[in-house]
C-alpha cells in the first residue's frame, strides 16, 4: 500500500534527523589520547613549582594606598583589559577597602588605620569552590593542587558562576578586550568576548618554577605564596606566628587567600 | 494538522504578521549582539543576569502551570478541563521555547551552547535544569499534538499516551524545582538562599500561568469561537485565587523571617526590594507596581462576584500576571546581585536592544501560541463538522 | 499516494538541487592554485635539524587533532611537555613553541586555511607574534 502523505512526509523528517546525526563510530570513538608525558625539566625550562595544595598569604597592613605594584603586574602579565567602563571592567586583583571586603568584621569604631587600609582582593582559590559546583561544562575546575581553573576554550559564557562566586571575583568579557589592552604580551593568550575569567594564581609560570607575577611584584614583601600542606613553607610560616582571617569563611567555601590586617 | 496554521481570517493574517515583524525585530538586535557582545545589554560584572535570565525563570513558572489543567481533568476527571487541557498544553510549549531561547540570548558564547551536552557537568544545576526542560517539551508536544490528532479523528486519545501525560505531572512541577534550585544554592546570595525558593516559584508558576490562560480563553472566545465553558473558567480563577494567596503568603513568610532576625544583609536586599538603597529605587518604583496590583487583584478575586464577572476577572488577571511578572522576574533577579557581594550598587537598566530582543523572544512565543491555537480551533472545528 | 501540487514541488526540488550543487558548477574548469606555504622563517633556517614535532605528512593531517589534545593537556591536565614519536620533547603550546618556528603566521597557516576555506578561532584569544612586533 502506498503510504500517505502524512506517513510520507514521517518517514521524511525522521530520515533527515538520521542523516544530520554523525555515524555512530564517531561518537564512540575517543579522541586521539594525547601522547605526552611529564618531563620536568623540558627543554629551556626550569623545574615546575608543585605543591599539595597552594594558598596564598596578603599582609595588606603593609599595602599602601597609593599602590598598585601587584595589580599592575598581574594585569600587564595577563592580558587583562583595561576598561573605562565599570560595568564592563575585567579585573583578577583589584583594591577594596576593609568595610567591602570585609562587611561583617566591619563596625563604626574600627581602628583607622584598618578602615583606610586599601586591601587586595582576587580569586580565592577555594578548596570548595562553589563556581566549580555550578559550572554547567566544567569549564572552571579545581585542579588537585586546588588552582581552580578557567578553561576559556569550554566556556559558554553563562554566567552561573559569576552569581555563584560570593566574593565577586570573576569578570566576563561583555566586548572583545583586544583593543582595551595596553601592551600586548605574546607569551600569554588574551580572551575573546563572552568567555569568562579570573586569576589563575599563575599556574602558567608555576609551570615554568617562576613565582606568580603579583607576589614578585610587590616590594613590601606583602603578598606570600607557597604550600599551606607544607609545615615548613614561607605561607604556614606567617599563618603560624600572625593572626589570620578570610574572607567569608562562613561560607563554607574554603578560601585558600589568608588576610593579615 | 499543521497546514491548517496556513490559511485563516484576515484578522489572523495580520496578528501572525505583526508577531513575526516583532520577532524580526528581535532577531536583527541579536545579530547585533552576537557581533558586538553581551556589552549591548544592561548587564554589568556585579548584576551579571538580567531581563534575559528573569525571563527565562518567569516563563518556566508559565510552562509548569500546565500542569493545574492537565492534573485535575487526567488525575480527577475534571471533565470541564476536558476542553482546554490542549490549550495548557500548547502554552507549556511556547512557554519552554521561549525558556530555551532566552537561555541561549543570554550565552557569551552562544556557538557553544552543545558543549552541555558533550561535557555534562552532574552538580550543575543548569546541566539539569536543560535536561528536565527538554524533556517537558518533548513530553507537551507528544501529549498535545496526540490528543489533538484524536480530536481530529473523533475518538479517544490512543492508551499509550496516557504514561507520557501522567509522568508530564511531577515533571511540570521538576521543571520549576530545579529552576528553583540554580538560585537556592548559591553560598553568596543571600536573597536567594532560602528553602522556599522551590514552592514560592511554583505557587507563583500556578497563578500566574492559569491567569494568562484565562485571557488566552477570552480572547479565543471573542475572536475564534470557541467557549471554554463557564466551569472551566471559574474552576482556573479559583486556582489563581488560592494559588495567589499562597503565593503572598510565602512572601509574607520571608519578610517575616528577614525582618525579625534582622540579619543585616538579609534585610539589605529586601530593603533594596521594597524602597530601594542609596537612591537606587528603580525596581522599588517597579515593585510598588507590583503590590498594588497584588492588592486590587485580590480584592478582585477573593470576592466570588467580581471574580465570577467576565470582566473583572479579565482585569484581576491582567494585574496578577503584570504583579507577578515585575516580582518573580527582574525584581527576583537585580535584587539578588544588589548589593554586590563586596557591597557595591550597581545600577542595571536594560539596553533599547536588550529589550528589542526579549520583545522579539516574547513574540515568537505568541507566535507559536497564536499558531497552535489556531490549528487546535480549525481542528476542532472541522471534527464539530463531521 | 497521490502528489498533489506536482508542477509546484517538482520545480522546488529542481530549484533546490540547483542551489545546493552551485558551487560545482560555478567552480567548474577553474583551477585555483594551491597555497604556497612559506617555510623558510629566519628561525628554521637556524634550525640545524628542519624537523617539525612530528613528520610533515602527519602534521599536515593531524596538526588540529594534536593541539586540541595539547589544549587538553596544558589547560585541564597540567601537563605541558609532549615527547614526539621519535621521543623528542618539547614545550606545547602554539604562540609558545608552534610559533616560535613559524613566524609567518599570515604565510603558513592562512594561506592554506584560506585555501581550504577554514576559519580557525585560535588567533582571537592566542596571539599571533607578527602583531606584537
Amino acid at each position: 500500500m502506498a503510504p500517505t502523505r502524512r506517513e510520507f512526509l514521517i518517514i521524511a523528517g525522521i530520515s533527515a534527523i538520521g542523516a544530520a546525526c554523525p555515524p555512530l563510530s564517531r561518537i564512540i570513538a575517543k579522541e586521539t589520547p594525547s601522547r605526552g608525558t611529564h618531563l620536568p625539566g623540558a627543554p629551556g625550562s626550569a623545574p615546575a613549582l608543585t605543591a599539595k595544595r597552594w594558598a596564598m598569604v596578603v599582609d595588606a597592613s603593609k599595602c599602601s594606598s597609593d599602590c598598585k605594584d601587584c595589580m599592575t603586574a598581574c594585569h600587564e602579565a595577563h592580558n587583562v583589559p583595561a576598561i573605562a567602563n565599570p560595568n564592563h571592567e575585567v579585573k583578577w586583583i583589584w583594591p577594596e577597602r576593609f568595610e567591602n571586603v570585609f562587611r561583617a568584621e566591619s563596625h563604626a569604631h574600627i581602628q583607622e588605620t584598618v578602615r583606610k587600609q586599601i586591601i587586595p582582593v582576587l580569586c580565592n582559590h577555594c578548596d570548595n569552590p562553589p563556581c566549580v559546583r555550578v559550572c554547567p561544562t566544567g569549564a572552571t575546575f579545581r585542579r588537585a593542587d586546588g588552582i581552580v581553573m578557567m578553561d576559556s576554550h569550554r566556556c559558554i559564557g553563562c554566567k552561573i558562576c559569576l552569581a555563584a562566586c560570593p566574593f565577586g571575583a570573576r569578570s566576563i568579557n561583555f566586548v572583545n578586550p583586544r583593543p582595551f589592552i595596553r601592551k600586548l604580551k605574546a607569551d600569554f593568550p588574551t580572551r575573546t568576548k563572552g568567555v569568562i575569567e579570573k586569576c589563575n594564581f599563575c599556574e602558567e609560570r608555576l609551570a615554568r618554577g617562576i613565582l606568580p607575577a603579583c607576589v614578585l611584584a610587590c616590594e613590601e614583601k606583602a603578598l606570600v605564596f607557597g604550600d599551606v600542606e607544607d609545615p615548613n613553607s614561607k605561607v604556614r610560616q606567617i599563618l603560624d606566628k600572625k593572626f589570620s582571617i578570610r574572607r567569608r569563611a562562613e561560607l563554607g567555601t574554603k578560601p585558600q587567600v589568608y588576610y593579615i590586617l | 494538522m499543521l497546514e491548517k496554521a496556513l490559511t485563516g481570517s484576515r484578522r489572523y493574517g495580520i496578528l501572525v504578521g505583526i508577531l513575526l515583524a516583532l520577532f524580526g525585530m528581535g532577531v536583527y538586535f541579536y545579530l547585533r549582539q552576537l557581533e558586538y557582545g553581551l556589552g549591548l545589554t544592561g548587564m554589568s560584572r556585579d548584576v551579571s543576569w538580567g531581563l534575559y535570565i528573569s525571563q527565562f525563570t518567569f516563563l518556566v513558572g508559565i510552562a509548569a502551570s500546565a500542569v493545574m489543567v492537565v492534573l485535575p481533568y487526567y488525575l480527577h476527571d475534571y471533565k470541564a478541563f476536558g476542553r482546554i487541557t490542549i490549550l495548557g498544553e500548547f502554552l507549556a510549549i511556547a512557554a519552554v521555547i521561549m525558556c530555551v531561547t532566552f537561555i541561549f540570548v543570554n550565552l557569551g558564547q552562544p556557538s557553544r551552547v552543545l558543549y552541555v551536552m558533550f561535557y555534562p557537568s552532574l552538580t550543575s544545576v543548569l546541566f539539569w535544569d536543560m535536561v528536565v526542560v527538554s524533556v517537558y517539551l518533548v513530553l507537551n508536544v507528544i501529549t498535545g499534538w496526540t490528543v489533538l490528532s484524536s480530536v481530529k479523528e473523533g475518538v479517544p486519545p490512543p492508551a499509550w499516551v496516557k504514561p507520557f501525560i501522567y509522568l508530564s505531572i511531577p515533571w511540570a512541577i521538576s521543571i520549576h524545582t530545579v529552576t528553583a534550585f540554580i538560585y537556592a544554592g548559591m553560598p553568596g546570595r543571600s536573597f536567594w538562599l532560602t528553602a522556599i525558593m522551590a514552592p514560592r516559584f511554583l505557587a507563583a508558576a500556578f497563578a500566574s500561568g492559569p491567569a494568562l490562560l484565562i485571557l488566552l480563553c477570552f480572547v479565543l472566545r471573542r475572536f475564534g469561537g470557541f467557549d471554554a465553558g463557564k466551569k472551566a473558567i471559574d474552576a482556573l480563577a479559583t486556582i489563581v485565587t488560592y494559588a495567589f494567596l499562597t503565593t503572598i503568603f510565602f512572601v509574607v513568610v520571608e519578610l517575616w523571617t528577614v525582618f525579625y532576625s534582622q540579619v543585616p544583609d538579609d534585610m539589605e536586599h529586601y530593603r533594596f526590594l521594597f524602597v530601594g538603597l542609596d537612591g537606587y529605587n528603580t525596581i522599588a518604583h517597579g515593585m510598588t507596581v507590583a503590590v498594588i496590583a497584588a492588592a486590587a487583584a485580590l480584592v478582585l478575586l477573593i470576592n466570588p462576584r467580581t471574580r465570577k464577572k467576565d470582566s473583572l476577572l479579565a482585569a484581576a488577571c491582567v494585574l496578577v500576571f503584570l504583579s507577578l511578572w515585575i516580582e518573580k522576574g527582574l525584581g527576583l533577579m537585580v535584587t539578588g546581585f544588589t548589593p554586590s557581594p563586596l557591597g557595591h550598587l550597581t545600577r542595571y537598566t536594560p539596553t533599547g536592544p536588550e529589550a528589542a530582543i526579549a520583545i522579539g523572544i516574547w513574540a515568537m512565543g505568541f507566535l507559536i501560541i497564536t499558531v497552535l491555537y489556531k490549528i487546535f480551533l480549525s481542528v476542532r472545528e472541522a471534527a464539530e463538522l463531521d | 499516494m497521490k502528489l498533489y501540487n506536482r508542477g509546484i514541488i517538482i520545480a522546488g526540488i529542481v530549484v533546490f538541487l540547483a542551489a545546493v550543487t552551485f558551487p560545482f558548477w560555478y567552480d567548474r574548469g577553474k583551477t585555483i592554485a594551491p597555497p604556497a606555504i612559506e617555510l623558510d622563517t629566519p628561525a628554521i633556517q637556524k634550525l640545524a635539524d628542519k624537523r617539525c614535532v612530528e613528520d610533515t605528512a602527519f602534521m599536515r593531517d593531524n596538526h588540529m587533532k594534536l593541539l586540541a589534545s595539547w589544549r587538553e593537556s596544558v589547560v585541564r591536565k597540567n601537563v605541558h611537555t609532549y615527547t614526539s614519536k621519535d621521543g623528542r620533547v618539547f614545550e606545547m603550546g602554539l604562540t609558545g613553541s608552534c610559533l616560535k618556528c613559524h613566524e609567518n603566521k599570515s604565510r603558513f597557516c592562512d594561506r592554506c586555511h584560506d585555501y581550504a576555506g577554514v576559519k580557525p578561532n585560535c588567533w582571537n584569544c592566542h596571539i599571533n607574534p607578527e602583531e606584537v612586533l
